[in-house]
Formats: C-alpha cells, sequence, structure tokens
C-alpha cells in the first residue's frame, strides 16, 4: 500500500518545491510591477485592481475546466484518479472566483460608481461560482454517489458558460470588453502577464497540495479499509 | 491632499506585502498624481487595499486550511502505519 | 425501439398520474400560489412594471417544475422502481427520455393552467398576440429545464439531501433558460411585440436545449451505473 502513496506523490513532490519558490518570488515582485505601471488614463489608481482581478478570473477558468474534463474521464472510465483531480481543481476554482468575485465589486464601486451590475461577465461569473460551490456542497453532503453526481456539475457548469455569457451579454453589457487585454500598452501588459503567470504558478502550486490531500486521503481510506 | 495621503497608505500596504524593499523605490510609482482624473467622489485607495489585503487574506487562508488538513490526514495515515507496524512485529 | 421505450415509461407515468393525480394537483396548486404570493410583493396600485407578468410566469414555472421533479422521482424511490426500471434490457437513454417527457407533459398541463391566469391578472393579453412563438417560448424553456431537472433528480435519488440539493444544483444551471424565457417573453409584452427579439431568444432557447438533452442522453448512463 505504501507504495501506491509514493507513486502518486513522488514525481509532483519533486517539481513541487522549485515551483513553490517561483511563486513566492514572482507574488514578491508583484507589487513593485504593479505600483510602477502607468495610470490607466480614466479609471487612475483602483484601475490597479486590474493586476489581481484578471488573473484570479484565468487561474479560475483553468480550474474548472479541469474538473469539467477531469470530470468526463471520471465519468467514462470510472478511475478514482481522475475524480480527485476533479475536486481538488474545483476547490480551488472557488478560492479563486470568490478572489475574483471580491475584487471586481471593489473595482466597479470606484469606475461605475456602484458595487454589482448585472452585466454578462459578472453574472457569468457569480453563476459558475455557484454551481462550483454547489459541486462542493454536493460533495460534502451528498452522500452516497456524490462523485459521480458532482462530476454532472462540473460538466454541466462547463457547458453553461457560453450560455450564461450569452444571454447575459445580450440582456445587458457594461463590462470593459475582454478583448482589450490583447491591446494593453505594454507598460501595462508586462505587469499584467507577469501577474497572469503568477496566478498561474500560483494555481500549480495550490493544486499539487490539495492534490496531495486527496490523494493522502484515498491513501487512508485505503488503509482503514485493509484493516477491517 | 487627503488622496496624497491614501495612495502613501496603498504604498506602504505595498510595501508590508513584499516585504518592506518597496519602500525604498516603490513610492516612485505613486508620484504622478496629477495624471489622476480630478473628479473623484469615491477615494480610490481604500478599495484597492481592501482588494489586494483579501486576495492575500483569502490565500493565506486557503493555505492553512489545506495544511491543517493534510496535517491531520498524514498524522492519521502515520497512527495507522504504527499501529499495524507494532502487531506485525509482535 | 428506442421511441418505443421512452414512450413505455411515458405511459407508465402518466397512467400512475392519472390514477392519483396527486403530483398534478399539487403542482398546479403550487404554481398558482407562486404566482400570488408574487403578486402581493410586485403589484403596486393595481399596476406591474412591464416586464413583471413575464417573469412571474417563468419563475412559477421554474418552482413548479422543481416540485414536480422532486415529487416524480420520490415515488420511483419509495416504490423501489427505479432499480427494476435500469434493470431493463432497455438503454438507460431511452428512460432517461421517457422520464423527462412525463415531466414536460405535467409542466404543460401546468403552463395551460398559468399562463391565463398571468394574463387575466396581470392585463396581460399580449401573450396570446403571438401564440406560436409564444408556445415555441414555453416548449423550448421547458424541455431545457426538464432535461437538467431530470438529470439532476435521478442522480439525487440515492441522496438523502436530495430536497434541498436538487434546486441548488438546478436553478444555477437553468439560469440561461430563465434568461431566455423571460426576455423573450417580454419582447412580446411590449405594446409594440419584438418578434425579431423574442425570436432570437427562441434561438437561443433551442441551442440550449440541443446542448443539454446531449449532454444528459451521454451522461445519464454511466451516471445511473452503480
Amino acid at each position: 500500500m505504501e507504495i501506491g502513496i509514493q507513486d502518486s506523490g513522488q514525481p509532483m513532490r519533486r517539481i513541487f518545491g522549485p515551483i513553490f519558490v517561483v511563486t513566492a518570488a514572482m507574488f514578491a515582485a508583484a507589487p513593485y510591477l504593479i505600483a510602477n505601471a502607468p495610470y490607466e488614463s480614466t479609471m487612475g489608481l483602483v484601475q490597479k485592481i486590474f493586476y489581481f482581478h484578471v488573473p484570479s478570473w484565468f487561474a479560475m477558468f483553468t480550474g474548472v475546466f479541469v474538473a469539467g474534463i477531469y470530470g468526463a474521464i471520471f465519468l467514462f472510465r470510472g478511475d478514482p484518479k481522475a475524480d480527485r483531480v476533479a475536486s481538488s481543481a474545483a476547490e480551488i476554482a472557488v478560492l479563486f472566483g470568490l478572489m475574483g468575485l471580491v475584487t471586481g465589486p471593489l473595482w466597479g464601486r470606484k469606475s461605475w460608481g456602484v458595487w454589482w451590475q448585472w452585466d454578462a461577465h459578472l453574472t457569468m461569473a457569480l453563476l459558475v461560482e455557484l454551481i462550483f460551490i454547489g459541486y462542493l456542497i454536493v460533495r460534502k453532503y451528498g452522500g452516497l454517489g456524490s462523485e459521480k453526481l458532482s462530476a454532472a456539475v462540473a460538466i454541466f457548469g462547463m457547458a453553461n458558460i457560453p450560455f450564461v455569457y450569452l444571454s447575459a451579454n445580450i440582456w445587458r453589457t457594461l463590462h470593459p470588453p475582454t478583448s482589450v487585454v490583447p491591446t494593453l500598452p505594454s507598460a501595462m501588459g508586462g505587469p499584467f502577464w507577469f501577474c497572469v503567470a503568477a496566478f498561474m504558478l500560483l494555481f500549480a502550486v495550490l493544486f499539487m497540495l490539495r492534490l496531495q490531500l486527496e490523494n493522502q486521503r484515498a491513501a487512508l481510506d485505503a488503509l482503514y479499509l485493509e484493516e477491517e | 491632499m487627503v488622496m496624497v495621503k491614501r495612495a502613501l497608505v496603498a504604498a506602504v500596504v505595498f510595501a508590508v506585502i513584499a516585504g518592506g524593499r518597496v519602500l525604498g523605490q516603490g513610492q516612485g510609482g505613486f508620484v504622478p498624481m496629477g495624471s489622476l482624473p480630478p473628479a473623484e467622489q469615491i477615494p480610490a485607495a481604500p478599495l484597492l487595499i481592501a482588494a489586494y489585503v483579501f486576495v492575500w487574506l483569502a490565500l493565506m487562508g486557503y493555505l492553512w486550511s489545506i495544511w491543517s488538513r493534510l496535517g491531520r490526514v498524514e498524522r492519521d495515515l502515520r497512527a495507522l502505519g504504527q499501529r499495524r507496524h507494532s502487531r506485525e512485529a509482535r | 425501439m428506442f421511441a418505443r421505450i421512452a414512450l413505455l415509461v411515458l405511459r407508465k407515468d402518466v397512467a400512475i398520474e392519472v390514477r392519483s393525480r396527486e403530483i398534478l394537483y399539487t403542482t398546479l396548486f403550487f404554481a398558482v400560489s407562486c404566482v400570488l404570493v408574487f403578486a402581493f410583493a410586485l403589484v403596486r396600485e393595481g399596476q406591474v412594471a412591464e416586464d413583471v407578468p413575464a417573469g412571474i410566469l417563468w419563475i412559477a414555472i421554474a418552482f413548479a417544475g422543481t416540485l414536480a421533479l422532486g415529487r416524480t422521482f420520490e415515488r420511483e424511490r419509495y416504490g423501489e422502481t427505479i432499480r427494476a426500471l435500469l434493470l431493463a434490457p432497455a438503454p438507460r437513454s431511452a428512460i432517461f427520455v421517457g422520464k423527462m417527457l412525463g415531466v414536460v407533459a405535467l409542466l404543460v398541463v401546468a403552463e395551460v393552467l398559468l399562463v391565463p391566469i398571468v394574463a387575466l391578472m396581470f392585463d396581460a393579453g399580449g401573450l396570446f398576440a403571438r401564440p406560436i412563438l409564444f408556445a415555441g417560448l414555453l416548449a423550448a424553456g421547458t424541455i431545457g429545464f426538464s432535461a437538467v431537472g431530470t438529470l439532476f433528480a435521478a442522480m439525487l435519488m440515492r441522496s438523502r439531501t436530495r430536497d434541498v440539493l436538487l434546486p441548488i444544483l438546478l436553478y444555477p444551471i437553468t439560469v440561461p433558460v430563465i434568461i431566455a424565457g423571460v426576455r423573450g417573453t417580454a419582447a412580446l409584452l411590449q405594446p409594440a411585440p419584438d418578434e425579431a427579439m423574442a425570436e432570437m431568444w427562441l434561438g437561443i432557447l433551442v441551442s440550449f436545449d440541443i446542448v443539454f438533452v446531449t449532454l444528459a442522453l451521454w451522461t445519464f448512463e454511466p451516471l445511473m451505473t452503480e
């Protein structure tokens, strides 16, 4: 049984150290770059929330897609490893979603004058966050068969994204269009992509930690089963 | 004037986050206050600070939660392993 | 073969329902109560805002649908019949379609009652001005809602917390149906009905139906395998 724990944990542990160090260094350097980035002409200081706000959404959607795809793999192949990957990714997606949902209104309060707007991006983000909180609730309180149920929630949640976006987009729109990102002036684009990279690495770090927890839990359950 | 003060507070928070290293040179980033639009009814700095503080708190909270959960599971694993070991030795 | 099994499952559900009418009556009464509750909240000095009737109609449908879904599968669980149904030598997806059609049928009956009530109480005669378009919106919305709802309700049968988990999972996922249904209906309710707008929302509803019915058919088999 010990072998089982080792072979899932060992290669991950080897790359974990370096990635952790790089991520920590990038997060320590990020405030520098953000502070030195130029002010956006109409939104001013508050626009600097952007450097953490947008990357947190990138990280969240990475989590959502990992959870959805591995949910489907689990459902059709029945591989418990895929379920562990999916559930770890989903939990981290909720964390990053929470960061995005809290920083967003703080930005909007200043630049739109209101905390919340029923705009396409916000509506979509809120709903995806709700669906994945639902995912965590199912896993915690779903009881028997909750792994499969949660996999279905992840798949349906992922498939839902374009529909929510489209319908909310037609319904109302206020958010700065996402198309501004590739056209950022380089003085802003540099720090921005730096933050995106930092958040993606952070995602990887948290994901590996969370997966390790899930693997150890599975190992513990297997040991308990053996005992009986 | 209030704005400048608040921006300085923001810089200090950044500095704390970066481990105190920003204090020396980081404030340079906050000097061009003139480029800010004049129509500022709502102060931006507290919002900015709140956003960054929240991200850091959430991150630390989550790391702590994983760490404590992992610790608990690993403790159980060790206890189980030891129990087994002593039984096999007997 | 596929269609025959789906129709058999549907006929079984209809036969049981015709005998007791329990789910039908409770769902209808619940839907009407919903409309009343919203009327007390939203009617001011005998008048409602322009889009309110559309919203009330779709919320009543969604709430009543949740109730009907829960009751339909509670019956299967109580009689332990779902196991027999799943053990039958038939494609699981056909069973899913049969159950889904049962829920759709129930909701259509509820809508036949709800629409005139909403139209009368909120002076929304515009609902009948473009009958085909409006029926299309209702049908597409009902199918989308029922497809997702049937899948989740079937899966939740094994769970102890099914009563609370069903709405928690169902509402966020069916939000596009609600938005499209309400906006499409509201477009028809305007003083000058905006047909192009309603048709566009109908298109969104139909594509939602296609994607989610496919997904549900695709995942039902592995999901219901223990």
